[in-house]
């Protein structure tokens, strides 16, 4: 216990650095998977093959695969970024499949009609995805979304073996300073984890109750 | 279904999505056609780089880390069916003294990064769950010990967060029958619950499964000698990151599209059969309950 209050200092900057990398690569996932489900419902072959090649590779490469191949792959290519860039674009380039496929099958759930009074008004097909069944879309699947951000955010604990410190890592570093204390140090950590998981699943649900598509 | 997102093109639009295909095509060759100079550039497609995975022994090397992979998923799955079979009749029971624990248990390991747990497993308990790992002969039994009950403790949460959800997506009507012709709750569950259930489950198991293989790479961070880690071995030893790296992806990317392709396959014919079935990505969903299953839609 008085390991915990001694180090809550590096603890909370382990955990602040955790929301930092979680968050922008949330962002980015969100991003690039919403242009991925783009891609996999639009009427262009080329593009909708490419979109559902990404999804499958990605989604079956473990992601500590992609932290290494982003560590030390890319320096060996001249394209060298700090660990946690490199950490941002591994979490963020892997969650944006899930993402895909969420945001896709959400689209699937938006009823016929929307999308056939779209185009009767005469809307593109860009026009009918962006005003129409996107944000229908996006609303449907907060509770999927929520869970990969908290996956996602459970998933950036794989960053401290590659140089970022972030909790997971403070907690590697104070476990093997203090042996003694690593039952207090995982109970510490985990809570920590265990509180911003449930803060992400409680600001999904309030985004759910006010966004909510009642039908 | 993304048919209805678009009409039936005419003249023109066809003109415009074959114009699109082009464009599309051209980005997307692009981009590949960039990434394969950006390697190429520096060296990666040398005859050199490759050379190594030719050889006999590094085949074989890289076989033998496969097998250590493979082990510890199997060993991790078996483990995580006996921890969700427990802890999902736990969370099933009447009794709020057993009811209560199982629910925090259950959702203090989903809520818990892998890793941490591993690591946690890793420094606390290597000697004790050694045996574990003697027991499969692997070369750092500790390793293999944190990992696979690491493993076992996250995965077997989830199973048993699916098998709730799969005995839930039994019709009600079955049970009810059970109870009016005089059968005892277990009874129900055994005779009447479960062997529904587990056709509805499979494809959920099965995903499951992907996300364990998936997993094991974390035995990199420890040092089990998985795939990833002994891939490392051979890329310190020629230096040839980049392509090891997509050896070893391409190994798993196969193993895990067969695997999810037989979820998926598997899921389609119990829908077809039993006219409901859990659908496969279900595990991917963590913090908060398994949806319930929606009836066929056909």
């Amino acid at each position: 216990m008085q390991v915990l209050l001694d180090n809550l200092p590096a603890l909370l900057r382990g955990f602040r650095e955790t929301l930092y990398l979680s968050a922008i690569s949330a962002v980015f996932a969100l991003v690039l998977g919403t242009l991925l489900a783009a891609m996999r419902v639009s009427p262009i072959p080329t593009l909708r093959a490419a979109g559902a090649a990404y999804v499958n590779i990605v989604r079956n490469t473990p992601l500590t695969l992609i932290f290494v191949f982003m560590l030390f792959g890319l320096p060996r290519l001249d394209l060298g970024v700090p660990p946690f860039q490199a950490a941002v674009l591994a979490l963020g380039l892997y969650t944006a499949a899930f993402v895909c496929e969420a945001v896709r099958s959400g689209v699937n759930a938006v009823p016929v009609g929307q999308a056939e009074a779209s185009r009767a008004i005469g809307l593109t097909f860009g026009n009918t995805l962006r005003l129409v069944i996107l944000p229908q879309a996006i609303r449907s699947v907060l509770p999927p979304l929520g869970s990969i951000f908290i996956a996602l955010t459970k998933n950036s604990a794989i960053a401290e073996f590659f140089g970022v410190s972030e909790a997971t890592k403070v907690f590697d570093d104070l476990s093997r300073d203090n042996p003694d204390a690593l039952y207090a140090l995982f109970i510490g950590v985990a809570v920590g984890y265990v509180i911003l998981t449930l803060s992400i699943a409680g600001a999904f649900r309030w985004l759910e109750a006010r966004l909510v598509v009642l039908r | 279904m993304s048919a209805v997102l678009y009409d039936a093109p005419g003249p023109r639009t066809r003109r415009r999505v074959l114009v699109g295909t082009i464009v599309g095509g051209i980005v997307v060759v692009g981009i590949a056609v960039v990434a394969i100079l950006r390697l190429a550039n520096q060296g990666v497609f040398a005859s050199k780089q490759w050379e190594p995975f030719t050889d006999p022994g590094v085949q074989r090397f890289l076989v033998r880390a496969l097998w250590s992979t493979v082990k510890a998923a199997l060993v991790a799955i078996a483990l995580a069916l006996v921890f969700g079979i427990v802890f999902a009749a736990g969370r099933l029971s009447d009794r709020a003294w057993l009811r209560v624990p199982a629910v925090v248990v259950i959702e203090f390991f989903r809520a818990v990064p892998l890793l941490l747990l591993i690591l946690f497993l890793f420094l606390g308990f290597g000697d004790q769950l050694s045996p574990l790992g003697q027991a499969v002969g692997s070369q750092v039994p500790n390793a293999f010990g944190a990992l696979v009950v690491g493993l076992m403790l996250y995965n077997g949460a989830v199973l048993a967060e699916t098998f709730r959800a799969g005995i839930a997506a039994v019709p009600r009507g079955q049970s009810e029958a059970a109870y009016s012709i005089g059968l005892r709750k277990s009874q129900v569950m055994r005779m009447i619950q479960i062997p529904q259930a587990v056709r509805i489950m499979l494809p959920a198991i099965i995903s499951q499964c992907v996300v364990a293989l998936k997993d094991t790479a974390l035995g990199f961070v420890i040092g089990y000698e998985e795939l990833l880690r002994q891939g490392k071995i051979i890329y310190n030893t020629f230096g040839n990151i980049v392509p090891t790296a997509l050896v070893i992806a391409a190994i798993y990317i196969l193993i895990n599209l067969a695997l999810s392709s037989f979820a998926t396959w598997l899921e389609r014919r119990t829908r077809r059969r039993v006219g409901r079935a859990l659908p496969p990505d279900v595990g991917v969903e963590i913090g908060r309950p398994v949806p319930a299953v929606a009836p066929a839609s056909v």
